[in-house]
């Protein structure tokens, strides 16, 4: 089993209450989280990432352990080794393009040089198409760059699985759709899997192997198999 | 007229050691306030923050108590250390030190919540630990409003006067600060030294004042998102 996930956490925020009962298991390499804004994607997504705590449950991903309330097995998200993109991207402002993607290749208490040269690095700059803004800083960027600085930042550790937050809805529709056959290929070729937010029909119909349905924090409907594309 | 320059060597010395020492306290204690999630956080603040609105021989006098050769402090330093903070120009670093600590904090603190906590999500996930991610995102994108609030901490540490008269005395070329020196100058009756060191003192801290201004974090805000 690919993605094995059960979270429950009760949000409450001055006086309104947010029960977030999720549980799915799914063999889908591009799994979907789909649901209107509000149902508790981005928490969950957070959870299995380990920056947000839930109150109890299990996060086993591609067969490895990481978080399970019973046994008491809780990995700190540097431990988890998933990739994480989040919707706004989340670039490092004070960073240049090529500091952003090798931060994580860096332990120590200083960031990587603006000259840092490292083959992984090179592999995700060529990749991706950003040789010619390596240099730039994030705000001089456009959208579709952003995205695929966020997206190298992500892999460039060689993380166990992609979570996406969301990644094409700062795009226009025509630009989203490119990117979105980019992801697909990358993901078929890399073979890494990938769990995905959207509230977007496209995104189901173009990459989905499998949905979760989310409603109000709970999963409505269990993942089934999509064929395949 | 080297008395003053005494004077202004010993009051940048005192106001020196007290920015350093909040530029330590404050980012430390503005960092906590800002992400920690804790009850009574806003009596914490509302507490630190004291030192700014109270009258300074106040501040002073609670200093006296405190590190006094009677106090509680005071004495326990005497006792183990044989050190007495008292008419010493360390206890003057650390009358400036209470004083001026509300803008380091306050600086800090404001420069911290306007750091987005995502940021420092994004690099958990890459694996940098929490530490490193202080010194590699937090404080970068922070340090120029702590830099503002630093620089105005020091030029409110050379200007202090009434805690520091408290604790320190006023003894020339020991614990004789400027603003206190001019103090002194105009009761003996001498308008030339007190000149002279109005005229320092006022220049000091206007380059002090610019140099602040140019660092206020709006001006790098365009820059930062």
């Amino acid at each position: 089993m690919i993605w094995d996930v059960e979270l429950h956490r009760a949000l409450v925020h001055e006086r309104t209450r947010f029960d977030l009962e999720v549980r799915f298991a799914s063999d889908a390499e591009r799994l979907v989280l789909h649901g209107a804004s509000g149902a508790g994607k981005t928490q969950t997504l957070k959870m299995i990432a380990g920056i947000a705590r839930p109150d109890r449950g299990r996060v086993v991903v591609a067969d490895r352990a990481l978080y399970d309330s019973a046994s008491r097995i809780s990995l700190s998200a540097q431990e988890r080794r998933l990739g994480y993109v989040f919707q706004d991207y989340a670039l490092f402002p004070h960073l240049t393009v090529r500091q952003n993607i090798a931060f994580g290749l860096r332990r120590g208490w200083l960031n990587p040089a603006r000259s840092f040269a490292d083959a992984a690095v090179e592999r995700w700059i060529a990749t991706f198409h950003l040789g010619a803004v390596a240099g730039h800083y994030p705000h001089q960027l456009s959208g579709g760059q952003r995205q695929r600085t966020a997206l190298a930042r992500a892999l460039v550790n060689g993380p166990d699985a992609l979570l996406l937050d969301e990644p094409f809805a700062a795009l226009d529709k025509a630009l989203a759709r490119r990117l979105r056959g980019e992801l697909k290929e990358l993901q078929a070729q890399l073979r890494v899997p990938m769990l995905l937010i959207t509230h977007d029909d496209d995104d189901l119909r173009d990459l989905a192997h499998g949905v979760v349905e989310l409603q109000g924090g709970r999963v409505v409907a269990a993942p089934a198999a999509v064929e395949a594309t | 007229m080297e008395a003053a320059w005494i004077a202004l060597a010993l009051t940048l010395k005192v106001a020196g050691w007290a920015t350093a020492l909040n530029l330590v306290l404050g980012v430390a204690v503005g960092y906590a306030i800002a992400r920690g999630r804790f009850p009574g956080r806003d009596v914490v603040d509302a507490v630190l923050t004291l030192p700014m609105v109270m009258p300074p021989t106040v501040l002073g006098y609670y200093l006296l108590v405190l590190l006094g050769s009677h106090g509680a402090f005071g004495a326990w330093l005497i006792e183990h250390f044989g050190i007495r903070l008292i008419f010493t120009w360390q206890g003057a670093v650390i009358a400036a030190m209470v004083v001026a600590f509300p803008l380091v904090f306050k600086a800090a603190r404001a420069a911290f919540e306007t750091v987005d906590p995502q940021l420092e999500d994004a690099a958990r996930t890459v694996g940098v630990h929490e530490v490193a991610i202080f010194f590699r995102v937090t404080l970068p994108l922070a340090w120029r409003g702590i830099l503002a609030g630093l620089l105005l901490s020091f030029a409110r540490a050379l200007g202090e006067f009434g805690a520091t008269l408290m604790v320190a005395g006023s003894i020339p070329g020991r614990t004789q600060t400027m603003s206190i020196a001019v103090y002194e100058a105009v009761q003996a009756g001498q308008d030339d030294a007190a000149n002279f060191l109005v005229a320092v003192t006022s220049i000091v801290c206007v380059a002090v004042l610019l140099a602040a201004g140019r660092l206020v974090p709006g001006r790098v805000a365009a820059r930062g998102s």
